[in-house]
């Protein structure tokens, strides 16, 4: 298999090339699928530590006086004003209330914002915002091809952090702080996609190499390994995080998608809230839900949901979950009401699978502890 | 157990070991590298009767599902049930635990345009 030429390359290229990385094509970045197997690299995650490259991620600045009105207009979720150092989880929303990413943003300082948006729709994200920005005080920079991201996760990440910046183990979840890395401004948040107690790890280009092999040196003695793409989504599954693309996207809306926690209607005016509201009082038509095989088999996106013979949706994204040992999945239904528990079908190879409705997460790591 | 000299392979990756009329199937130990984690297997039924080339199983890996087709047309004489518990035994050990199925061989013809293990090497080699 040859990978094109014409692949964006992240920093860690190179390093994630030393430590054989099987490398794919992952909308249009060239990044690893795996390092020495899913499963090993899953648990490793889950009971000790691991590294990821996450380097295609995207970061969208805001500056200036209009910095707070800007993402409390774009977004469905609360930046409470004066929250200096913490990270929300929000969606970005359309005039439809679909949702334009959900991103992390933080708060730097009174006038100053960085938002962690998903690779895929960096420009999309970056001309919206600016459009939103036209009647603003505020400035909207796109530093993605300046910054790369590490992410370092697992119970066992605080102990390698304590000899690398002990200051960061004093955020709480969500909590951030700006840190001089190698002489450079770097940010370091607690915050991760693996359900697991952990940190991402923002700096530029020209030193991330440097705090990758920092990292594996530290954590030699917690048996840190390289993880892929692979692990980063059967570990986000379980977590009962959404993929953008996949379980999010411009048609879907945030109450559809089950963020309704990520909604705060109190806070005043944002885009679509009327649609979202309406959607929250007079009930869907569809939901996202979890389910799970009650017999053997591996569910994926797209496979078929039934109810009583009758087809209520399509899977959304769905694995195998190393840490169940079971096949997992999301999907809209158009039962938005099912209750966990119900019984369910899934079609696997032609052949219908025994499943049932399962609450979202799958599994609770150590995020949840923190 | 089958020595690597006498296993013969199909251009989809699978290995077949004969012994007079009857014969043992898996999948070869570069497709299982390329598979990933092989977390489930389902096998054909013992007296189905398999067609060359046909789709006779599936394995799935964390990544995706594969296909697997009948090496030789025949008819099923035995299944590897330790897969069912143990799927991973396919990575492990491709060649010797991670057998498949066993058949009794209908058409030995079958086995003509198979690869002995340098000629599959060598199209490994040219199809990656």
């Amino acid at each position: 298999m040859s990978i094109s030429q014409t692949l964006n390359k992240t920093a860690l290229n190179e390093i994630t090339k030393k430590y054989k990385g099987k490398l794919v094509d992952f909308h249009g970045w060239e990044l690893p699928i795996q390092f020495e197997g899913i499963i090993k690299e899953h648990n490793a995650v889950r009971n000790s530590v691991g590294i990821f490259d996450v380097s295609h991620m995207g970061q969208i600045f805001f500056k200036g006086p209009d910095a707070f009105k800007l993402i409390q207009k774009t977004n469905t979720n609360d930046f409470r004003l004066g929250t200096i150092g913490k990270g929300v989880y929000s969606h970005i929303t359309n005039e439809k209330a679909g949702i334009v990413d959900d991103i992390i943003g933080f708060c730097l300082a009174l006038n100053r914002y960085i938002v962690i948006v998903n690779a895929t729709t960096i420009e999309k994200d970056y001309e919206w915002l600016k459009k939103k920005a036209l009647k603003m005080n505020v400035e909207v920079f796109n530093r993605s091809s300046e910054f790369s991201m590490i992410a370092l996760q697992g119970p066992k990440a605080p102990e390698i952090m304590e000899k690398f910046a002990p200051e960061a183990n004093n955020l709480l979840r969500f909590g951030i702080i700006e840190k001089k890395i190698l002489d450079k401004d770097c940010f370091i948040s607690r915050t991760g996609y693996t359900g697991e107690d952990g940190f991402e790890i923002t700096a530029p280009n020209e030193i991330i190499s440097e705090i990758w092999e920092q990292f594996m040196d530290l954590g030699q003695s917690y048996d840190i390994i390289p993880c892929g793409l692979g692990a980063r989504d059967t570990l986000r599954l379980e977590a009962g995080y959404l993929l953008y693309g996949q379980d999010a996207d411009d048609d879907h809306t945030t109450i559809e998608a089950g963020c309704g926690w990520a909604v705060c209607f109190e806070k005043g005016e944002f885009t679509a809230r009327d649609i979202l509201l309406n959607q929250k009082q007079d009930g869907l038509k569809r939901r996202l839900k979890g389910i799970m095989l009650e017999e053997r088999g591996v569910p994926r996106p797209g496979s078929k949901v039934f109810k009583d013979g009758k087809e209520i949706g399509t899977l959304t994204s769905a694995t195998y979950s190393p840490t169940l040992k079971k096949g997992i999945g999301l999907g809209y239904l158009n039962i938005p009401n099912i209750k966990t528990g119900e019984e369910i079908e899934i079609e696997l190879h032609a052949k219908k699978i025994k499943a049932k409705i399962c609450k979202v997460p799958f599994y609770k790591g150590s995020a949840s502890k923190v | 157990m089958p020595k690597q000299d006498e296993i013969k392979y199909t251009k989809t990756h699978e290995w077949i070991f004969v012994e007079g009329e009857n014969a043992t199937l898996g999948i070869s130990e570069h497709a299982q590298g390329e598979m990933g984690d092989v977390v489930f297997v389902e096998l054909p039924k013992i007296d189905q009767k398999l067609e060359k080339e046909k789709t006779c199983a599936v394995v799935e890996s964390v990544k995706s599902a594969f296909d697997i087709y009948a090496a030789a047309s025949g008819n099923v004489t035995a299944i590897n049930d330790k897969l069912e518990d143990d799927p991973a035994l396919i990575n492990t050990s491709s060649l010797e635990e991670g057998w498949m199925y066993k058949i009794k061989l209908t058409n030995p013809d079958d086995l003509k345009n198979l690869m002995d293990f340098a000629a599959y090497q060598e199209f490994v080699k040219q199809s990656a």
